[in-house]
Formats: C-alpha cells, structure tokens, sequence
C-alpha cells in the first residue's frame, strides 16, 4: 500500500509527520512511500533527503490520492474531500472536542486513527504522540520563558554582584511538566511544581524538583493516566497555595488540561496581579481556553504590572525537526501494529484496545467513542491481586525465651560438670572466638562476601599446625607420618592459594 | 623451646585474624585485612615448625614434646613448598568466573586435612584412653569428612561436570537424619570402646552423607552452599583443635565457622529461606519446582541497534548481570560498554542481587576484574528504590533474580524472596541464550512485559556488538 506525507496546511505548521529516516523504517515495512514536495522544508528535511531513502517525490496535492495519508494537524475540510474513499487517514484528530470532524470522516468513508486517542497504557506509549509532543512543549516552554525573562536562571556570584537564582513553579507534573521541570533544574533555576495527583510527587522529587502539596482531603488516583475536574474543596485550597506561589517566583508554567474539557483557570488575574515585574508565565493550555486568566492564545500579552503571559500554542512545532522525528516514529510504530505480516498491508484488529481506541471511523462507519480502557499504569488497587496474609512468625514471648535457655544452660552446664578442666578452658576460647566471628563480620560489604570467604578458607588451613605437630614424632608409626605429610600438603594448598586468590581479588577493587 | 613462647605466638596469631576478618569487611581496610591474614599464618606456621623441630619445654612435664630433628624440617619443608606451589599455581591461574570451582575445591582439602588430622591423633595418642579426646577425634573427623566429600560435590556441580539439578532421593531428609543419629550412636560406642573400624564406618557414612547434603541441593542455591562448606571446613579445624589441646586452631576455627555460619544466614535471608533448612540441607526444593502453566503471551526481541539506539538516547542505566555473565565472561565488554555510556554523559549503575551468581559477591568480583568502580556497584536494596527513573535496564544473564513473579504470583515457587525490580524501568533489555527457565525452572512474566525486550545470543558477542554500533553511530553523527 501507498502511504502519503502531505505539506501542513495549517499556517505556521512547521512540522511533518515522517522525516526521512521513518520514511526508511516505513518501506522496511513494505509501504510505498510518496512525499508532497517541500512537506519537510521547514522542519530541514529537504525532498533530496526523502527521495534518498526512496520516496516517491510528488508536487501538489496527488500525495491525497495515496492509501493511506498521515499528517499531523486534523484536515481541512477540502483536505479530507481529497481523500478517497475507503483510505485511512492517521492524524491529529481531537474527536472529543471535534465532533463535527469525526462525522465528515464517516460520511467521506474515510478510515481516520487519531494519534491524540491513542490509549495510555504501557504497551501503547511507543504510538503515543501526546506524550512525545509534550515532552517537547515542556521543554520549549521553558525556553521561551528563559528567552523572555530578564536575567539568569542558575544564580551566581560575580565580581558584579550576586545574581540570585530564578524561581520556576510548574503546575500539572504530566509528561510536559516534568519535562519543563528538567528543562528547568537543567537551567539551574529552583523549581517547585504541584499537581492534583498526589502519586506524581515522587516523580517530580526526582527530577529534583520540590513538590508543593495542596492541603485538602480530596485527592484524587487516576484510573486512565490523566487528570480530572476536582472537588470545590480541593479547588479552594489550591487556589490559596497559587496565591502564596505567585509573588514568590519569576516563572509560572502551566500545564493543566482535563481531556475533552475546557482547561481549568488555576492563576487569575489577582495572583498575575502579585507577581514581580519582569515575572513570566508560560499557559501550556492557552489552546484549550488557558489556564492563566488574560492568556492569549497564540500571543504574548504584557500585563499592567509587567508581567509577561506567554500562550504560544504551537510550543512542539517550535522545534520541528525533533518533534518530525517523534511524530513519525510514533506513527511508525503504529504501522508496526497494524502491520503484522510486514508487507505493506494495513490490518486494523478491532479486538486490539489500542486500535480500537484509536479509529475514529471505520470505512464510513463511525466509532467514536471507543469503550473505555483500563488503564493498569496507574496505581489503582485493582491492578494488583489482594495481597496474601503473610504467616506472622510467632514471636516467641519473653518467658519462653527465659526458659528455653535455661534448659539449655542447664544442659551445658551438666556436660561441663562431667568434663575435665582443661576442656572447659578451650571450651571458653572455643564460645569467646565464635562470639568475636559473628560480630566481626557483622556488617561486611556485599561486594567483600567473596574475598572474604576466600580469607576465611586461608585461614581455616590453619589445620596444618596439627598436621605440623603430628609429623616425625619418634615413637608413631609410618602410616601416621604419610598421613601428617599428606595433611600438610593438602592444608599448605589452601593457605597459600586462599591468600594469594583473595590478594588478587582484592587488588581488582578499585573506586571511580 | 619454651610453651610460653609458642601459646605467646598463638594468641598474637589469633588477633591477626580477627583483624583479618575484620579488616575484608570494608573495602578500605580489605587489603590490609588480607596482610593481616598472611602475618597471623606466617607467625603460626613459624613457630609451629619451630616447636615441633626443637621440641617444646612447658611447665607441665607431661606437655613437654621432643624435637623431631632436622630431617622432619626437610619433610615439612617438602610438603609445605609442593602445597603451596600447587596453591599459587591454581589461585594465579583461576578466571574470576572459575573462582566459585575452586574455593569450594579449597574446602575440600580442609575437609580431608582434618580427616587425616584426626586419624594421626588416634593412631599416635598414647596412655590410657581419654574418653574426652576420642569424641573429639570422632566429632573432628565426622565434619571434615562432611566437608570433605560435600565440597567435591559443589565443585563439580559448579564446574558443570556434574548435573546441577537437585538430587531427589526419596524421604532425603530421613536419610540425612539417620546418617546424623547413626553417627551419634557411633560417637557413644567409640568412646565406650575404642576401635579404629569404628572409625572408619562412622568415616564412610560421613562421606556419603556430605555427598548426599549437597548433591540434592539445586545449582542455583550454591552461593549459600559454598558459605556454609566454608563455615563446615572452619568447625573441623576447631574440632582439631579440641583434640590437639591447640587453642590456635580452636580459636581460628570459631572464628571461620561462626562468620560462615553467619555469612550463610545474612544470604538466606536475602533469599527468604530458611537458615535451618539449608545447613540441613536439600532446601528450598520439595524436589519439583513447577510453575503453573500460565501462558504469558509473546515476547519481543530488539536488535542490536535498536538496543544501542536506547541507550544512546538514555539518561540512566542500570544494569543487573547475572550467572549468565560470567558463563559469558561478559564482564569485560561490560565494562568497556560502561565506560563508553559514561563518557557519553549516561550515569550507570549495577544492582547486584546477593544471590546472582554462584558465590557470594560473584558479581562483584568479576566486574571488579575488569575494572568497573565498585562505587556505581550497588547492591539490592540500595538500588531497588531507582528503577523508577531509569530508562533502560540491561539484564545480563539474570532471570530468577529479576522474576516480578517473586513478587506478584504468591503461588511462584519462588515467592517471597527479594528481587531486582527491574520492570518498573522504561526499558528492560534481556540479554539471554534462549527463552528456557532460569535456574529455578521458574517462567519469568518480565520477558513478556510490555517494557521489556529480549536480546537473543551470547552474552559476551551481544554486548560487543553494542558497543560497535554505538561506535558507528557516533561516527555517523559527526559526519552528518
């Protein structure tokens, strides 16, 4: 089958969704290949790359006719007119919030995958373009905001003076805030974030962030990977903890989106109102109505106060190139799916959830929405088998302790009675050199358990002093001598060997 | 010479080996440890040829020893030169991976030292019977002849000359028991008449049952097997030293035997076994070890780029060799790979499992050989909290260790005992041969993971031809 690489026509799309080297790995799967000429331009894949890993290079808009058509931003109502009948279209659709697009798909009999539908579990991260985009916005973000702000991120000491370090507070710890998180501490900038899950406090602790908690009973355990609306309750006291934020930090990122709902307002206009002249705030949600009150989206706005609002949509497309790349591995990978002969045939498997979630429409048959997906990612107790009572050992109670070992001093004590002085007397050494052994040992580092024991098995040659002392003594017989001799032999072996391997060992250790 | 001179030495020995032992618990005291070692011997050995030439003077007339006279040095010297030349030769020519072979090869001549020790001191007590000193004899020869025939056994099955698989007699543990009363019965009826085929019955039954002990202990089990032969060879030469009136020997057995016994433990406990059940030995293993037969779906294989192609885009690395490494002798790719990723910028690190491998601390020795910082060598627990943010995690040769069934499947034969938790990284990477079940016969669900991958092949040529394609690829991008 023929898959085809359009030009975006959405204005300031940079993007496209192969590049050359997923070009490659999509004929590796056995798919001709054919490119709208000048598609790759802004992201510098020029149409000679393409055509070197053996794409078909076409000019205008023939590359619709292909079987298949994957792009990046949703198509244009002429875009999908140009489709034919009974082809697939892979792109961005957002068919929670675009209804109206989903239906043209069904009445154009056009197979449309959204790569914005892919189901968040493990299995389907590699097809997962949110995820990759937001990485990059994440990380974009970051760098607009440091390109606006007015001084250093990292503080240092000069001969000039102190420069203190920027302050970065990131609200929403998904995928694009930790990664504006690690853009962030990267940077140097000291950086606090929060979100309404309270599980993800481990993960921004460590990007080496801190993590500002709200105080409120309702916190909520995602089921599907993503965030939903909260309690008024909650939504009360994160408000208070934005306000205390605000004036304190030079840099507000905000990443809070509820799928298939308008973007929550987290900073309103008071808290911008507090902020420090000169402060940035980058609104990651600007497109889905902001989550800073006065966000523009697409513009940076410039309050009263100085303060920088900054609500570019278009973050991702910011560094087309990469974000190329990551689009068409994740498409390829979604090829990979759904080709599982390798031979450039498309087989859409409707028992697969991955797919399923993804396919919008079906050769005019409409399919959203998909049954809802569990998703095991997430830490909900369903996952994971009720755990099995674990036998308590029975610990023994302090009387019966006291008891056992008093029979046992007793029983020791009646063997000593028996036995001759001069036993008793190795028999103290005897206990004193097991005690001394157990404790000297005691906290011995893993990776010495080997020499160790190679030391140990040296020195427990020590039975050649017996052997030494039964040697040649005049009035035994041969067979005890052979027998001594033998015993040296044998304990020598062990002496010189053990300390001669454990020499080697030891001189292998070394520290970095 | 005089006793006071030699008891004197004695005791100074004796410190020596404490610090030894002390010394090999932390890595920087661990060479000086070793020093200490070889000084305590040195003087021991010394002044022990010494007495036994010139003859010993002690207060007490009836402990006073004639020299043996030049000759008998000649005879020492002879066979102390061709032991410690056989030694030399074999711990200079050992691999590291063929260390756990000849440590447990070592025990063995402990085992039969003490056996030959405690026949001389029947043979040559003279006088009346000292009922004290024939049980010591007895008890003496019982263990070395255990450790004696048991560390055979492990040497074998660690050189793979014998099968490693449990040896399941039926009612094993009644046999180990009746062999144990047998002996206790022996023991009375030697002390109450003396005879030397009692000896020698009580010996053979000895033997059989330090076969028996470890024979039907599973290859997997080893490391503790080895650390509880070690502790066994100490016993006997306290048992020894009972007999010769040596506190030297007594005092440096305890010491061997009770930090064996005890290094045992601290890996059982890494084990979730039973100490108990391993000195008796056969643990752990009712014999079968059957996982349900649980269809875990397919696994996937990467190739060796798209291995490389992970790395290179990770941050964080850990990687958990296993067994299989040093079967490989991976350990120096390993290493070299390791190097690279960190020149790269890549922080790596190893989690090693108290059990991997066939010797306590196996792993660490091996990549200490080939030069891996024992800094970024982490062990279980130390390492199990960073799996989370790690993106790719290497599994060389590993696969009981890294079993989430341990963890997850309470009906696993291997429930319970601590694991590497490599599955919670972005990318698991497993080096094996093939997809057979690890020493356990126990099926690992990771293969099957959704993060996890599977690289087929030997270890060794795997992890070199990682290292060429990251090579390739760093010279393809600076040429581009």
């Amino acid at each position: 089958m023929k898959i085809g690489i359009p030009k975006e026509s959405q204005a300031g799309e940079r993007r496209v969704a192969a590049t050359p080297k997923t070009v490659s790995q999509l004929r590796g799967l056995g798919y001709e290949v054919v490119v709208q000429s000048g598609a790759g331009e802004a992201a510098s894949y020029p149409d000679a790359a393409y055509a070197a890993e053996g794409a078909t290079i076409v000019k205008g808009v023939a590359v619709w006719k292909a079987d298949i058509v994957t792009k990046i931003n949703a198509p244009t109502p002429a875009e999908i007119a140009r489709l034919g009948k009974g082809s697939t279209l892979i792109s961005l659709l957002a068919p929670r919030l675009d209804p109206d697009l989903v239906a043209s798909l069904v009445a154009a009999g056009v197979t449309g995958m959204a790569m914005d539908a892919v189901p968040r579990i493990s299995r389907a991260q590699g097809l997962d373009v949110l995820s990759s985009m937001a990485n990059i916005s994440g990380y974009r973000a970051i760098i607009e905001a440091a390109h606006e702000f007015g001084s250093f991120f990292t503080g240092q000491v000069t001969a000039a003076g102190k420069v203190p370090p920027a302050k970065v507070f990131v609200v929403g710890a998904g995928v694009a805030g930790l990664a504006a998180i690690g853009t962030a501490m990267s940077l140097g900038a000291i950086v606090r974030a929060t979100d309404a899950r309270p599980e993800v406090a481990e993960q921004v602790e460590s990007m080496g962030a801190g993590f500002v908690t709200v105080r409120s009973a309702d916190q909520q355990v995602s089921a599907d990977g993503y965030a939903k609306e909260m309690s008024d309750d909650y939504n009360t006291a994160a408000a208070r903890m934005y306000a205390e934020q605000a004036p304190d930090v030079d840099i507000i990122v905000t990443t809070a989106l509820i799928p298939g709902k308008p973007a929550p307002l987290l900073i309103t206009g008071d808290m911008v109102a507090s902020m420090k002249p000169g402060s940035v705030i980058v609104d990651m949600a600007a497109a889905n109505g902001g989550n800073v009150e006065g966000a523009v989206a697409d513009k940076m706005v410039v309050t009263a106060n100085g303060v920088k609002i900054i609500g570019y949509t278009d973050l991702a497309g910011r560094l087309p190139t990469q974000a190329s790349q990551l689009f068409g591995t994740n498409v390829v990978n979604l090829m990979k799916l759904v080709t599982p002969a390798k031979d450039g045939e498309l087989v859409l498997d409707m028992d697969d959830v991955v797919v399923r979630g993804m396919t919008v429409s079906l050769a005019g048959e409409l399919l959203w929405p998909p049954p809802p997906v569990q998703v095991s990612a997430a830490p909900v107790a369903v996952a994971a088998p009720p755990p099995t009572p674990v036998k308590e050992k029975k610990k023994a109670s302090p009387a019966r302790n006291i008891t056992i070992l008093s029979i046992c001093a007793a029983a020791l004590l009646a063997l000593f009675w028996v036995s001759p002085e001069s036993f008793l007397g190795h028999f103290m050494v005897f206990m004193l050199s097991v005690v001394i052994g157990y404790y000297v040992i005691g906290n011995v580092h893993h990776a010495l358990h080997t020499p160790l024991m190679s030391v140990t098995n040296a020195i427990s040659g020590i039975i050649v002093v017996g052997a030494l002392l039964q040697i040649g003594v005049a009035n035994t017989s041969v067979v005890v001598g052979v027998l001594a001799f033998l015993g040296i032999l044998l304990a020598s072996i062990n002496v010189f060997g053990g300390f001669t391997v454990t020499q080697r060992m030891l001189a292998m250790f070394r520290r970095a | 010479m005089s006793m006071t001179l030699i008891q004197g030495s004695y005791i100074i020995a004796g410190l020596a080996f404490i610090l030894a032992l002390a010394g090999l618990s932390k890595h920087e005291s661990a060479k000086s440890g070793n020093t200490y070692g070889i000084i305590g011997m040195g003087i021991a050995l010394v002044i022990t040829v010494l007495g036994a030439v010139i003859g010993i003077n002690a207060v007490n007339i009836a402990q006073d020893r004639p020299g043996t006279g030049l000759p008998t040095l000649g005879l020492i010297l002879v066979a102390v030169l061709i032991g410690a030349a056989i030694g030399v030769w074999r711990a200079k020519k050992v691999e590291m991976t063929g260390m756990p072979e000849l440590i447990a090869m070592l025990h063995s001549f402990v085992g039969l030292a003490a056996v030959l020790v405690g026949y001389n001191s029947y043979l040559s007590a003279t006088g009346p019977d000292d009922k004290v000193h024939l049980a010591e004899v007895f008890i003496g020869v019982f263990i070395g002849a255990v450790t004696f025939t048991g560390s055979i056994i492990a040497f074998l099955k660690l050189s793979a000359r014998m099968k490693s698989a449990p040896l399941m007699l039926p009612g094993h543990n009644y046999i180990n028991l009746g062999a144990v009363v047998a002996f206790l019965g022996l023991t009375v009826w030697f002390v109450l008449s003396p005879a030397l085929w009692l000896l020698i019955l009580m010996t053979v039954i000895a033997l059989a049952l330090g076969l028996h002990l470890v024979a039907s202990i599973g290859g997997g089990d080893m490391p503790v097997v080895v650390s509880m032969l070690n502790s066994y060879s100490g016993w006997a030469a306290a048992a020894a030293g009972f007999m010769l009136n040596n506190d030297l020997l007594i005092i440096t057995g305890a010491l061997v035997g009770s930090s064996g016994a005890y290094l045992s433990f601290i890996m059982c406990k890494a084990m979730n076994r039973s100490f108990l059940s391993v000195i008796a030995g056969g643990f752990g293993s009712d014999g079968q070890i059957t996982g349900p037969a649980v269809d875990y779906g397919e696994h996937r294989e990467i190739s060796v780029e798209g291995a490389a192609e992970l790395l290179e885009e990770a941050h964080s690395v850990i990687i958990t060799p296993g067994y299989g490494m040093a079967v490989a002798q991976a350990q120096y790719p390993v290493a070299e790979l390791t190097s690279k990723l960190r020149a790269m910028g890549i922080t790596v690190r190893f989690g090693i499992h108290p059990v991997a491998g066939r010797l306590p601390g196996h792993m660490n020795v091996l990549l200490a050989e080939a030069k891996v910082p024992y800094d970024i060598v982490l062990e279980m627990d130390e390492i199990n909290p960073d799996f989370d943010d790690t993106d790719v995690v290497l599994v060389i040769g590993a696969n009981d260790t890294v079993n989430p069934a341990a963890l997850e499947d309470p009906s696993s034969p291997i429930a319970g005992m601590p694991v590497l938790e490599v599955w919670k990284a972005r990318h698991v990477i497993v080096f094996k041969r093939s997809m057979n079940a690890g020493y356990a016969g126990v099926q690992n669900p990771l293969f099957f993971r959704e993060n996890a991958q599977m690289l087929f092949g030997d270890a060794k040529d795997r992890v070199e031809d990682i290292i060429q394609a990251l090579a390739r690829a760093r010279v393809y991008g600076e040429h581009q």
